[in-house]
C-alpha cells in the first residue's frame, strides 16, 4: 500500500477526516508502517506511551488485566485508531493490545501526532469533540450499567 | 640528585670522559703530521728541494727521536727513494693521514653521542623514577604535561653537552694557552697586552652573558607553562566548549606566546649585543698590535719580524677562546636548566626505592587485619577530613562505609589505598604500616578502586590486566639475532643505570587472579566472571558487534561468523521469523536498503574522519552516466522531488518532521521546490549537470517501504539488480579498492561484525525488530560456540586516552572489573560506580560481593557508599561523622538504635 492510500485511509478515521490532506500526507510520511502477526503484542499495560496505531488491516484486541484475570474490553479493526488517548497525557498505557489476525498499522510517532495538532487547530478541535464523544458515550454507559464500569463483565 | 650537572656527568661517565680525552690528545698527532705533509710534498719532490741532481734521492720515513728523560733513543734509518717515488710515498701519507683523521673524528663523534644519549636516557629514567617514587601529596601539584615536556625537550641539551662537559675545556683551553704561550716567546709586552685583552674578554663577557641565562631560565618556565596550558585544553575541551570559553583560552594562549615572544626577542637583542662586543675585543687586541705595535717598530725599538710573528701567531688565539667562552656559556646556561628541573622533581621526602623492588612472587608476609590508629588525615587545604579514627577491617568481613558529614569515609579508604598518607596516626597491614611495606605486598594484598581510576591507552584487555603485571613472571628465551640484541639491551639499560627488565616476558601473574582453582582458564574466568559481576558484558558484546574484523588476520573466526550467518537465517526461517532480516541476495533487490545501496552492493568502509560518503563521489555520478541508468534513476528522483515538496512545503526550517528525512534539510526541500517551478514553467532551456546529480541523488537515498511513493517498480527493481556488475567494473580503481560486494559466502572486511552475522537489513515493516531479532541471535551465538570469541573480541577494542572512548558509566564498571580480576585480602572500593542508577548499584554491589565471597572466602571488602541504603547488604556499617567514627556495628544493630544511621537510611 502506497503513502497516497494511506492518506485516503486516514481520511476515514475520524479525528483526521476534516484534515487538509496534504497535512495527512505529512502524518502519514512521519509514520512508520508496521504489521504484526495473530497473537503479537502492539503494547502492554504499563508500557509508556509513545504513539498512536491506526489500523490498516486486520483485528486487535484490547484486554485489561484485573485481580479476576485478563478481560477483553474491546476490539479494533481498520479505520479505527487505538492508543492515542494516552498521548494527550502522559499516562501509561491502560490496556493490552494483541494482534488477533495478521495486522498492518501505522504508527504515528506521539512528537509527530502533538505536532500536527498544534500545526492544525482544526484537528485539535476534532480531536476535542471525539474525546467529548468518547465521554459521554461511557456517561450513558454508566448510566445505564454503572457497575459494568467498576467491575467489568466477565 | 647531585645538584651540580658537570659533577653530575663527572660521576657517571668519569672513565669515558678520560677515555676519550685520551682518545682526542692521540688523534692530535696525525691531524698536525697531514698540516706539515703538503708543505714538505710541495717543497721537495714537486719543487725539488733535495732533488737537485735527476739521480738525486732522499730518505722517506726517517727519524731521529731522543725520550727526553730517560735518554731512549728511537730512530729510523729510512728508505732511499728517488724524486718520483718520494711524491707517490709522500702523496700516499698524506692519503692514509686523511683516512686515519677521519676514522678518529668519526669515532670521537660517535663516542661523544653515546656518551651523551647514555646520560640523557640515565637523566630520563631518574625523572621518571623519581615521579613513580613521588608521595601522594606532591602529585596534586604536578602538573603532567609539564611533567611531561621536562622529561621530554627541557633535558635533551644535557645529551648534547655531556660529550663536550671536558674534552672541549681541557682542548680548547690548551689551544688557547699554546697560542698566548707563543705570543709571549716571540714579545713579552705583545704578550702582555693580548694576556689582559683574554682576561678581559674572559671576565667580561660571561657576565654579560648572566642575563642571556636569566632570560633563558625565564623562558624555560614560560614554555613549560604553555606546555601546561596546552594539556590542559586537551583535557578540559568539554569544559570548554560548554561553556563557551574557547575565546578566554584562546586569548590566554595568545598572551603567553606574547611572553615568549618578548623574552626570546631580549634573548636576540642581548645576544647578538654579547657576540658584538665579544667580536670587538678579540678585533681590538690586533688594533693594538698594529698601532702600537707599529708605532714602536717605527721607533725601531722593535724588531719588523717579531711584530709579524706575533701578528701571525695572534691568528690562532681568538678561535679557540671564543669557543671557550660559548662552551663556558653552554655549561651556565644547561647548569641553570638542570637546576630548574631538580626543583621540580624534588618534593622533599621520596617513596623509597626499595619498597618498589620487583617480585615476581609476593613477598611472604604474615596475614592479620587491616587497621587504622589514630588516623588523622588532612586534606589539600588543611583541613582535617579523618581525626583520630581507629578502626580494623578482619578478613572475611563485608564493611559498608558511610558519611553523614564531610568525607571522612573517604578519607579512610583513600588511607587505605596509600593514596594519602596519615600527618598522625599510622595504617598497618598484619603488624606493619603499609608505607613501610614494599608495594609489591600492599599494592597486592589491597585493592583500590575509585570514580578517578585512570585507564591506560590501549585495549579493554589490557587495561583489564593492568592490575596483574606487577613483575615479569616468565622469561623469554631469545635465540639467534634476537638474542644478541636483548643482551645489548640489557647491557645498554645497565651502563644507563636503567631497570633491564624485559617488556616482552609475561607480566601477567597467573597466580594471583580471582578465579584460583589450578585451572589453565582461570585467567578467562576471572575477566568474564569480574565483566559479568560488574554487567559490563554487553556492553563488551556490543563493542565487539561493532568492530572490524581482519578476516585475514584471523580467518578461522571469519568463517565461524559466515556459518553463523547462515545458520541464523535457517533458524530465523524455521520459527517463522524471516520477515524481519531483508538479506543481501546477489540476484535480487533488497527493498529495505537503498536504491544506492542495491546499485552498490557493497559493504563500504569510510576511510576515516569527515571522509565524504564514496557513495557520492562525482566519480559515482560518472559511471551511473556510462552505465545508462542516470536517466531512470532521474526519472524517479522527479517523482520523489514531488512528493516531498508537497509533504514538506511551508514547514519552517526547524520543523521537527526533517529528522524523518536523514538528508535532506529545509534548503533541499526549496531547491527542489524551486527546481521544479522552474522545470514546468520551461523558462530555462535545459537541467544543469549540478541539479540533475541533485535529483539523482534522491532516487539513490530512496527506500520503498519507508517512503511508499510506489516509484519503485519491478522494472526498476530488475534493472538495478541487473546493473549490479557493470556498474562495479565500471567504477574507478580508487574508489572500488575501498568496497567489498556482498557475498553470502564470504567474511566482509570492511562491515562490522553486526553487518556480518546479519548480512541484510531489519525490515522497517516490523515492530521492535531488534528486540526481536536479540534473543535469536544470542541463542545461535551460544550454539557455534561464538560467545567467548565475540568477547574477546571486544575486549581488543581501543579505550583510547584515559579511556575517553568508554563512557563515563563503563569506565566505572570497568575500574572495578580491574579490581575484580585480582586476587586480593583487602578490597577499598571508594564509592566505585557513582553515576549509575539505585537499582543498578545496588545489583552490581550485591554481585560483587557474592563473586568474592565465592572466590575467596577470606576477602574483606571495604565499600564506601553513596547510596547508604545498600548498607544492608554487608556484614558491618562504619558511620562518619566530622571526620570521626560515629557507629560502628552491625546493619541490624544500627537499624535498631536511633543514632544517625537510622536518619540517614531512613
Amino acid at each position: 500500500m502506497l503513502l497516497n492510500d494511506e492518506v485516503q485511509l486516514l481520511r476515514q478515521v475520524p479525528y483526521f477526516s476534516r484534515i487538509d490532506p496534504c497535512k495527512l500526507k505529512l502524518l502519514a510520511f512521519t509514520s512508520a508502517r508496521v504489521c504484526y502477526h495473530p497473537g503479537e503484542t502492539i503494547f502492554r499495560c504499563g508500557d509508556a506511551s509513545d504513539s498512536a496505531y491506526v489500523i490498516i488491516q486486520g483485528t486487535v484486541e484490547l484486554s485489561v488485566t484485573s485481580p479476576s484475570g485478563e478481560n477483553v474490553v474491546g476490539t479494533a479493526t481498520s479505520n479505527s485508531i487505538i492508543g492515542e488517548m494516552c498521548l494527550l497525557g502522559d499516562a501509561p498505557r491502560l490496556a493490552h493490545a494483541r494482534a488477533v489476525t495478521d495486522v498492518e498499522a501505522l504508527r504515528i510517532g506521539k512528537d509527530c501526532f502533538l505536532k500536527v495538532m498544534a500545526d492544525n487547530p482544526r484537528m485539535g478541535i476534532e480531536v476535542s469533540r471525539a474525546l467529548a464523544e468518547t465521554l459521554r458515550d461511557q456517561a450513558a454507559r454508566v448510566e445505564k450499567r454503572p457497575v459494568g464500569l467498576l467491575e467489568p463483565a466477565h | 640528585m647531585e645538584p651540580n650537572l658537570l659533577r653530575y656527568i663527572w660521576n657517571h661517565t668519569r672513565k669515558q670522559q678520560i677515555w676519550i680525552l685520551t682518545i682526542v690528545l692521540l688523534s692530535m698527532i696525525p691531524y698536525f703530521a697531514a698540516f706539515d705533509l703538503p708543505k714538505q710534498i710541495i717543497n721537495g719532490p714537486i719543487q725539488g728541494e733535495g732533488f737537485e741532481t735527476p739521480d738525486a734521492t732522499a730518505l722517506f720515513m726517517a727519524f731521529d727521536f731522543r725520550l727526553p728523560l730517560l735518554g731512549w733513543t728511537i730512530s729510523f734509518e729510512g728508505i732511499e727513494l728517488d724524486r718520483l717515488s718520494m711524491l707517490m710515498a709522500l702523496s700516499g701519507v698524506f692519503l692514509l693521514l686523511v683516512v686515519i683523521n677521519g676514522l678518529f673524528k668519526f669515532y670521537i663523534n660517535t663516542y661523544k653521542g653515546r656518551l651523551g644519549e647514555r646520560l640523557l636516557r640515565r637523566i630520563r629514567y631518574e625523572l621518571v623514577d623519581r615521579v613513580l617514587r613521588f608521595p601522594p601529596s606532591a602529585l596534586k601539584q604536578t602538573h603532567g604535561a609539564e611533567v611531561s615536556t621536562m622529561v621530554k625537550d627541557e633535558v635533551e641539551p644535557f645529551g648534547g653537552f655531556t660529550g663536550d662537559a671536558f674534552v672541549q675545556p681541557a682542548l680548547l683551553g690548551g689551544q688557547a694557552a699554546a697560542a698566548l704561550f707563543f705570543i709571549f716567546l716571540q714579545n713579552f709586552w705583545l704578550g702582555m697586552i693580548a694576556a689582559v685583552m683574554v682576561a678581559i674578554q674572559v671576565g667580561i663577557i660571561p657576565k654579560m652573558r648572566r642575563r642571556l641565562i636569566d632570560l633563558g631560565r625565564q623562558r624555560q618556565i614560560t614554555a613549560r607553562h604553555l606546555a601546561g596550558k596546552v594539556g590542559e585544553i586537551v583535557d578540559g575541551i568539554e569544559t570548554i566548549h560548554a561553556f563557551d570559553t574557547s575565546n578566554y583560552e584562546r586569548a590566554d594562549i595568545a598572551h603567553r606566546l606574547g611572553q615568549i615572544y618578548k623574552i626570546r626577542f631580549d634573548l636576540y637583542q642581548w645576544k647578538f649585543l654579547v657576540k658584538f662586543v665579544n667580536n670587538f675585543l678579540s678585533q681590538l687586541t690586533p688594533f693594538l698590535f698594529y698601532s702600537i705595535g707599529g708605532y714602536f717598530a717605527l721607533r725601531g725599538s722593535l724588531d719588523v719580524g717579531q711584530l709579524v710573528a706575533v701578528i701571525n701567531a695572534y691568528k690562532d688565539l681568538p678561535g679557540p677562546l671564543k669557543e671557550l667562552i660559548d662552551w663556558d656559556q653552554a655549561r651556565q646556561d644547561v647548569q641553570v636548566k638542570y637546576e630548574q628541573l631538580l626543583e621540580q622533581f624534588d618534593p622533599g621526602q621520596l617513596i623509597d626505592a626499595t619498597l618498589h623492588e620487583p617480585d615476581a612472587i609476593m613477598p611472604a608476609h604474615p596475614d592479620g587485619p587491616l587497621s587504622a590508629h589514630n588516623v588523622t588525615i588532612i586534606d589539600g587545604s588543611g583541613v582535617k577530613i579523618v581525626e583520630n579514627a581507629t578502626l580494623r577491617i578482619d578478613g572475611g568481613e563485608t564493611v559498608a562505609i558511610i558519611d553523614n558529614a564531610g568525607s571522612g569515609a573517604e578519607g579512610i579508604a583513600k588511607a587505605f589505598g596509600r593514596l594519602v598518607w596519615p600527618v598522625s596516626g599510622r595504617i598497618t597491614l598484619g603488624d606493619a604500616d603499609i608505607l613501610e611495606l614494599p608495594e609489591s605486598v600492599s599494592g597486592r594484598r589491597i585493592s583500590y578502586v575509585s570514580p578517578d581510576s585512570y585507564f591506560f591507552h590501549g585495549t579493554l584487555k589490557d587495561n583489564l590486566l593492568y592490575g596483574l603485571k606487577h613483575a615479569p613472571t616468565s622469561t623469554v628465551s631469545y635465540n639467534g639475532r634476537e638474542a644478541v640484541t636483548r643482551r645489548w639491551e640489557i647491557n645498554e639499560a645497565k651502563l644507563a643505570g636503567n631497570t633491564d627488565l624485559d617488556l616482552h616476558a609475561d607480566w601477567i601473574d597467573r597466580r594471583s587472579t580471582s578465579v584460583l582453582r589450578g585451572f589453565d582458564d582461570d585467567l578467562k574466568q576471572s575477566i568474564m566472571r569480574a565483566l559479568d559481576a560488574v554487567q559490563l558484558t554487553e556492553d563488551v558484546m556490543e563493542l565487539a558487534l561493532h568492530s572490524f574484523l581482519d578476516p585475514e588476520e584471523n580467518p578461522l573466526l571469519a568463517e565461524r561468523v559466515v556459518a553463523m550467518r547462515h545458520a541464523l537465517r535457517r533458524t530465523l526461517e524455521e520459527e517463522g521469523l524471516a520477515h524481519i532480516v531483508a538479506h543481501f541476495d546477489p540476484s535480487a533487490y533488497n527493498s529495505e536498503a537503498t536504491v544506492g545501496e542495491n546499485l552498490f552492493f557493497a559493504a563500504t568502509r569510510s576511510a576515516g574522519n569527515g571522509d565524504a560518503d564514496i557513495t557520492e563521489s562525482p566519480e559515482v555520478f560518472d559511471v551511473l552516466d556510462s552505465t545508462q541508468l542516470s536517466d531512470m534513476l532521474y526519472g524517479m528522483g522527479l517523482t520523489i522531488a514531488d512528493n516531498l515538496v508537497e509533504i514538506f512545503a511551508g514547514l519552517p526550517p526547524d520543523h521537527p518532521f526533517y529528522q524523518q528525512l536523514e538528508r535532506i534539510t529545509a534548503e533541499d526541500i526549496i531547491f527542489y521546490q524551486q527546481f521544479l517551478q522552474r522545470l514546468q514553467a520551461r523558462t530555462e532551456k535545459g537541467v544543469s549537470e549540478e541539479e540533475k546529480r541533485a535529483i539523482i541523488r534522491l532516487s539513490l537515498h530512496y527506500i520503498e517501504p519507508r517512503y511508499r511513493l510506489g516509484v519503485l517498480t519491478p522494472d526498476v527493481m530488475e534493472t538495478i539488480v541487473s546493473a549490479r556488475d557493470r556498474f562495479y567494473e565500471n567504477l574507478p580503481a580508487a574508489i572500488r579498492g575501498r568496497v567489498e560486494r556482498y557475498d553470502p559466502h564470504r567474511y566482509m572486511a570492511a562491515a562490522t561484525l553486526r553487518e556480518n552475522v546479519l548480512f541484510g537489513k531489519l525490515s522497517y515493516r516490523v515492530a521492535d525488530a531488534p528486540a526481536k531479532i536479540r534473543p535469536v541471535a544470542a541463542r545461535i551465538m551460544d550454539q557455534q560456540g561464538l560467545y567467548e570469541s565475540f568477547i574477546a573480541l571486544g575486549m581488543s577494542f581501543d579505550v583510547g586516552s584515559g579511556g575517553r572512548r568508554l563512557t563515563l558509566a563503563q569506565r566505572h564498571k570497568l575500574a572495578l572489573a580491574r579490581a575484580l580480576v585480582r586476587r586480593s585480602d583487602f578490597y577499598i572500593l571508594n564509592r566505585p560506580l557513582p553515576g549509575l542508577d539505585r537499582r543498578a548499584q545496588e545489583e552490581i554491589v550485591a554481585s560483587t560481593l557474592r563473586f568474592l565471597h565465592e572466590q575467596n572466602t577470606n576477602a574483606s571488602v571495604v565499600w564506601v557508599l553513596s547510596n547508604t541504603s545498600l548498607s544492608r547488604l554487608f556484614h558491618r556499617v562504619i558511620v562518619f561523622d566530622r571526620g570521626q567514627i560515629a557507629e560502628d556495628g552491625t546493619f541490624e544493630a544500627l537499624d535498631k538504635e536511633s543514632g544517625i544511621f537510622k536518619s540517614l537510611v531512613a
